[in-house]
C-alpha cells in the first residue's frame, strides 16, 4: 500500500509501488485531468506539481511520492481562479485542450519559483510541454499576463 | 432578406413538444425521413437529443454540433450562427456533441463527418436557418401570449419584446413547441448581424483550463476494462502464434484475446494492461511483399518519376517543347511520410450488449464509424450509439474510411465479452500507419525571354489515400486522386503556361496512408511556392512583384499577396543575417499568403517572425480565425524543420516525440495574422495556415544562403 497526500487529502492505494504516478492519478483515483500524452517524459501533458515543483508524472513512481504533496490540475483552484487559468481564459489559448492542464501546471510552477518571467524563463519551463495545435504563442503571452494578474490579487 | 426554398416543404422540419425540455428542433433530411419518424421522443422524458437545438424552460439554448471539435473552434462557431438568427443570450448557450445519426449527414458530403475545413461553411446555412425557424416559432408564442400581432414583436438577447410586455425565451418554450411550424424563415440581412464577424472567446475554454473537459481517453465507468494491443511490426505481418502465459501472470490483467489487427491484453487498468503486453511473445508471420525501406522507395519513385504517369491537367506540348530546349531547369522534390501525432493518443471504449452496441470515442467519422461497427456487431447502423468526447487532436487522423481504431475496440470488447477501452501508446500511435504518404515531385521548367516559363512538366509520385477505400469511387477521376494533385494541377502558375503538363504515379505499398492536415496542398504548395521562388530568381525578379505577374486574374490571391507584402514590410531592410521568404497559396477554399523572417544559427534554421494574410469570404469568428492561423503555421513549421518518418526492413524507426520531432514553444516564431475584409462565400480555415509556411521558409533561407531546399524536413547541408 502506498499513502498518497494529493490536492491536500490523504490517499491509500494498493498496488505495484512502480505504478507510474500519471496512471495511479487516472486509473485509480479517477483524477483525469492529467493526461498521458507519450509515457517518456517527452510532452508535459502529464505534469503535475510535487511539493510545488512541476514533475512528469508518466515516469515517475509511486513510491517516489509517497507522504510529498501533490497537486493536479484538479487541485490547482477549486473554481479556475488560479490567476494563471483566469490568464488563459483571458487570452483564449486553448484549442484542442488535451496538452493544456500540463502546459497550466508548468506554468503555475514557473510562476511560484519566478514571479517574473523573462520569454527565456519561459522557453526553459515550458519547453518540455507539446503543443500540436500550436498555442504556443498564447501560452507564452498567458504566462506574462499571470504574472501580473499574479500582483494584482 | 433571404428566403430559403428548402424550407418551404413543412415535412422538412419536425418540432417536437416536451414535457421537460421546452422546444425542440429537428431537420429531417429528405430521404431519411422513415428513421427519423421511427424514433420519435418518448414522452415524459428527456428526448434522445436527435436534433440540433433545445430552447429549455430554463431558457438554456443547447446547440447540438454535428461536427466534432478538435481545436479549430466549432464549439463556439456554429453556436454563434444559430444565436445570431435567434437573438440568444449568448451567456445561455450551452453546446453538446451531436450522436451518431443520419440526421447530421454534412451538407456537401452527405455522411457525418468533421474533415476538409468544411465545417463552418457547409452549416453557414443550416445553422442559421435553425436559429431562425425557433425565433420565428417564438415570436409567434409571444404574439399569441401578448394577444398582439406577430409583427409588433422584436427579439433581442433572448426575449420577445412588444411595447411594454416582453417574455423570456424560457417562458416561451413550450408554447412555442405546440405551434405549427413555419412555410419558410427569411434570414437577417448581413448588415444586421451582431454575432457573426464579432471576436469570440471559445465556449470550451471553461472546462479546457480544469481538466474537466472529458476527452476519449478519459472515459470511465464501473466495470470498464482498458486494453492495450499489440500490433504487428511490420504491416501486413499476421500472429503466428503466441504465448500469453508471462502476461496473465502480471496482476490486473484479466485476458489476452487475439483479434485481426494483434494479440490484446485486458486489464483492470492501463498500466497492467501495457506490462501485460510487455511480457507477450508473438511469433509474426511475415507478409509476402518486399519489407519498405525509405532509401530504396525513394530510388522507386525517382525511377517512377522518369517515366509518363497519368496525365492530370494538360496543354499544349509540355514533352516536345522541353525536347528541343537547350537550358531547363529540372528538379527533385521529397517530402517523407508523416504521422499526424495529436496529443490525444487514439482511444476507444466499446460496450456491446444485446441491443446496442455503444462507442465513446473522440472521431472525424462518426457516419463510417457507425456503419462499420453496425458491420461488425450485426446490429442495424442506429443500434450503434457514438458518444462523441472531445479530441485531442485529430489533423485527420481520427477520419479514417476505414475506421481503423474504432473497429480494432469493437473486435476487443467482442473478443473478451466486456465493455473495454483500447488505448494506443505514443509508440502505438507513431507505429501505427496511416501517415501523410511520402511525395516525390520532378519538374522540368523551360523560361521564355520574358523571364517566364513556357513550358512545364510536372510529374508526381505518391501513394494514393483513397485507393482501396469506400472513397475511392468518388475522389478517383480517370486515374487520378485529385488529393494528390490539387495545388499543382489547378495552380494559377502551371496554368498560365501554354505547354505544361502534369502526371501522376500512384504506386501502391503495404504502408496504410491518410490524409493529414491540408492533405496534399501540404506537399504541393511547398514545390510549387519554392519553385516560383527559384523562378523569380532565374529572371532576376522581386518575388512578390514576379508572383503578383501570374495573379493578375486572381484578385483573392493577390489581394492577400498585397496585404502581406504590406504588412511583413516587404522590400524593407532587415538586421544582418536575416531574411524575408514569401508564399501564397490557395486551400480549401480560402486564400493564404504568409512571410517567414528567419535566420540561420549554428547551421540551423530558426524562424523568427511569421505574417500572415487570409481571405477566407465571411470571417465567422475572427478570433477562431487568428487562432487557427496561428495552429496551422506551428504545424507546418513541426514539418518543415523536423517531422520525419524512415522505413527500414519494414519497420518504422521513429517512435516517440524523441525522435519524431515537432514544434516546441522556443521554436515557435511571432505570428501576425491578418484577416480580407470579404463578404465572399466562407471558405475553410482548419488547414489553410498549414500549406505556405515551409515555403515561406525555405524560401527565406535560399534568399539567405543561396541555398535551394528541396526536402522536407528542411535540412542545411552541414
Amino acid at each position: 500500500m502506498v499513502s498518497l497526500l494529493v490536492n491536500g487529502k490523504k490517499k491509500d492505494v494498493t498496488l505495484d509501488p512502480s505504478t507510474p504516478l500519471l496512471w495511479v492519478l487516472r486509473d485509480h483515483l479517477g483524477l483525469i485531468g492529467t493526461k498521458f500524452g507519450c509515457g517518456i517524459a517527452q510532452c508535459g501533458a502529464c505534469t503535475v506539481h510535487v511539493d510545488g515543483v512541476a514533475r512528469r508524472s508518466c515516469v515517475t513512481p509511486v513510491s517516489e511520492v509517497a507522504d510529498k504533496s501533490i497537486t493536479t490540475i484538479e487541485g490547482l483552484s477549486a473554481d479556475g481562479s488560479h490567476p494563471v487559468q483566469r490568464a488563459w481564459a483571458e487570452l483564449d489559448v486553448v484549442q484542442c485542450g488535451y496538452c493544456q492542464s500540463g502546459q497550466i501546471m508548468s506554468a503555475a510552477a514557473l510562476l511560484a519559483a519566478t514571479p517574473n518571467p523573462s520569454d527565456a524563463d519561459i522557453d526553459t519551463a515550458l519547453n518540455g510541454n507539446i503543443c500540436r495545435c500550436g498555442t504556443y504563442q498564447r501560452v507564452r503571452a498567458a504566462v506574462h499576463r499571470a504574472a501580473k494578474l499574479n500582483k494584482v490579487d | 432578406m433571404e428566403i430559403l426554398p428548402n424550407l418551404s416543404r413543412r415535412d422538412f422540419i419536425k418540432t417536437s413538444a416536451l414535457v421537460a425540455g421546452g422546444l425542440v428542433i429537428a431537420f429531417v433530411v429528405p430521404g431519411v425521413r422513415r428513421f427519423a419518424l421511427a424514433a420519435p421522443p418518448a414522452a415524459n422524458k428527456l428526448p434522445a437529443p436527435n436534433a440540433f437545438l433545445r430552447v429549455g424552460n430554463d431558457g438554456v439554448i443547447t446547440v447540438l454540433l454535428a461536427h466534432s471539435e478538435m481545436g479549430q473552434g466549432v464549439w463556439t462557431a456554429l453556436p454563434m450562427l444559430i444565436a445570431e438568427e435567434l437573438d440568444a443570450d449568448w451567456s445561455k448557450i450551452k453546446v453538446e456533441h451531436a450522436p451518431a445519426s443520419t440526421l447530421y449527414a454534412h451538407t456537401a458530403y452527405g455522411m457525418q463527418m468533421t474533415g476538409g475545413s468544411s465545417s463552418t461553411w457547409s452549416e453557414f446555412d443550416r445553422y442559421r436557418q435553425i436559429g431562425a425557424l425557433a425565433r420565428t416559432l417564438l415570436v409567434q408564442a409571444a404574439a399569441q401570449r401578448f394577444g398582439v400581432d406577430a409583427a409588433a414583436c422584436r427579439t433581442e438577447n433572448g426575449k420577445v419584446i412588444a411595447g411594454a410586455q416582453h417574455a423570456s425565451y424560457g417562458e416561451l418554450a413550450e408554447l412555442a413547441a405546440t405551434l405549427p411550424v413555419p412555410e419558410n424563415v427569411t434570414l437577417k440581412n448581413p448588415k444586421d448581424w451582431k454575432i457573426i464577424g464579432k471576436p469570440t472567446k471559445r465556449l470550451d475554454t471553461p472546462e479546457k483550463i480544469t481538466g474537466r473537459a472529458q476527452f476519449g481517453i478519459d472515459v470511465q465507468f464501473p466495470g470498464l476494462l482498458t486494453a492495450v494491443v499489440a500490433r504487428a511490426p511490420v504491416f501486413g505481418a499476421k500472429v503466428k502464434a503466441f504465448d500469453a502465459r508471462k502476461a496473465n501472470l502480471v496482476p490486473g490483467v484479466v485476458n489476452v484475446v487475439q483479434v485481426p489487427s494483434g494479440v490484446a491484453v485486458i486489464a483492470e487498468h492501463f498500466w497492467a494492461a501495457k506490462l501485460g503486453r510487455d511480457a507477450l511473445q508473438i511469433e509474426w508471420e511475415q507478409p509476402a511483399n518486399a519489407p519498405v525501406d525509405s532509401v530504396t522507395l525513394r530510388e522507386q519513385y525517382h525511377k517512377l518519376a522518369e517515366t509518363p504517369g497519368t496525365a492530370a491537367a494538360q496543354t499544349g506540348d509540355a514533352i516536345s517543347a522541353l525536347k528541343t530546349a537547350s537550358k531547363i531547369l529540372d528538379v527533385e522534390y521529397a517530402v517523407p511520410y508523416l504521422a499526424h501525432a495529436p496529443m490525444e493518443p487514439l482511444n476507444c471504449t466499446v460496450r456491446v450488449s444485446t441491443d446496442k452496441c455503444e462507442i465513446w470515442t473522440g472521431t472525424q467519422f462518426q457516419g463510417m464509424d457507425q456503419q462499420i461497427a453496425a458491420q461488425l456487431t450485426g446490429f442495424k447502423p442506429e443500434q450503434v450509439e457514438i458518444h462523441t468526447t472531445f479530441l485531442g487532436g485529430g489533423f485527420g487522423r481520427r477520419a479514417n474510411p476505414a475506421a481503423d481504431f474504432v473497429t480494432e475496440a469493437v473486435q476487443v470488447a467482442q473478443a473478451a465479452k466486456a465493455a473495454v477501452k483500447t488505448v494506443w501508446s505514443r509508440e502505438d500511435d507513431i507505429h501505427g500507419g496511416y501517415y501523410r504518404p511520402a511525395y516525390l515531385h520532378r519538374a522540368r521548367i523551360r523560361m521564355g525571354a520574358n523571364g517566364k516559363p513556357v513550358a512545364w512538366h510536372h510529374t508526381i509520385v505518391g501513394q494514393s489515400i483513397v485507393a482501396g477505400t469506400v472513397l475511392e469511387g468518388m475522389l478517383v477521376k480517370n486515374g487520378i486522386d485529385a488529393t494528390s494533385v490539387e495545388g499543382v494541377a489547378d495552380s494559377p502558375y502551371i496554368k498560365s503556361v501554354a505547354d505544361h503538363r502534369v502526371d501522376l504515379h500512384s504506386p501502391k505499398n503495404s504502408v496504410p496512408v491518410l490524409w493529414w492536415r491540408s492533405v496534399g496542398h501540404s506537399h504541393t504548395a511547398f514545390v510549387m511556392e519554392t519553385l516560383i521562388d527559384e523562378l523569380a530568381h532565374v529572371a532576376g525578379k522581386d518575388p512578390v512583384a514576379y508572383r503578383r505577374d501570374f495573379l493578375k486574374k486572381h484578385p483573392r490571391h493577390l489581394g492577400v499577396l498585397n496585404l502581406v507584402a504590406k504588412k511583413s514590410g516587404w522590400g524593407t531592410s532587415l538586421p544582418a543575417g536575416r531574411a524575408r521568404g514569401v508564399a501564397v497559396h490557395e486551400s480549401f477554399g480560402s486564400f493564404v499568403a504568409e512571410v517567414a523572417e528567419v535566420s540561420v544559427e549554428k547551421g540551423q534554421i530558426r524562424v523568427h517572425r511569421v505574417v500572415c494574410a487570409i481571405d477566407c469570404g465571411v470571417a465567422v469568428n475572427p478570433e477562431t480565425i487568428v487562432a487557427q492561423m496561428e495552429s496551422g503555421i506551428a504545424f507546418g513549421l513541426s514539418a518543415g524543420l523536423f517531422s520525419a518518418l524512415h522505413f527500414k526492413d519494414g519497420r518504422v524507426q521513429e517512435a516517440n516525440f524523441n525522435d519524431y520531432r515537432v514544434l516546441r514553444l522556443n521554436e515557435m516564431p511571432k505570428v501576425e495574422v491578418h484577416i480580407v475584409a470579404s463578404s465572399a462565400k466562407s471558405g475553410g480555415v482548419g488547414e489553410v495556415g498549414v500549406p505556405p509556411i515551409a515555403p515561406a521558409v525555405a524560401n527565406a533561407v535560399a534568399a539567405l544562403t543561396g541555398k535551394r531546399l528541396r526536402e522536407l524536413p528542411l535540412t542545411l547541408p552541414s
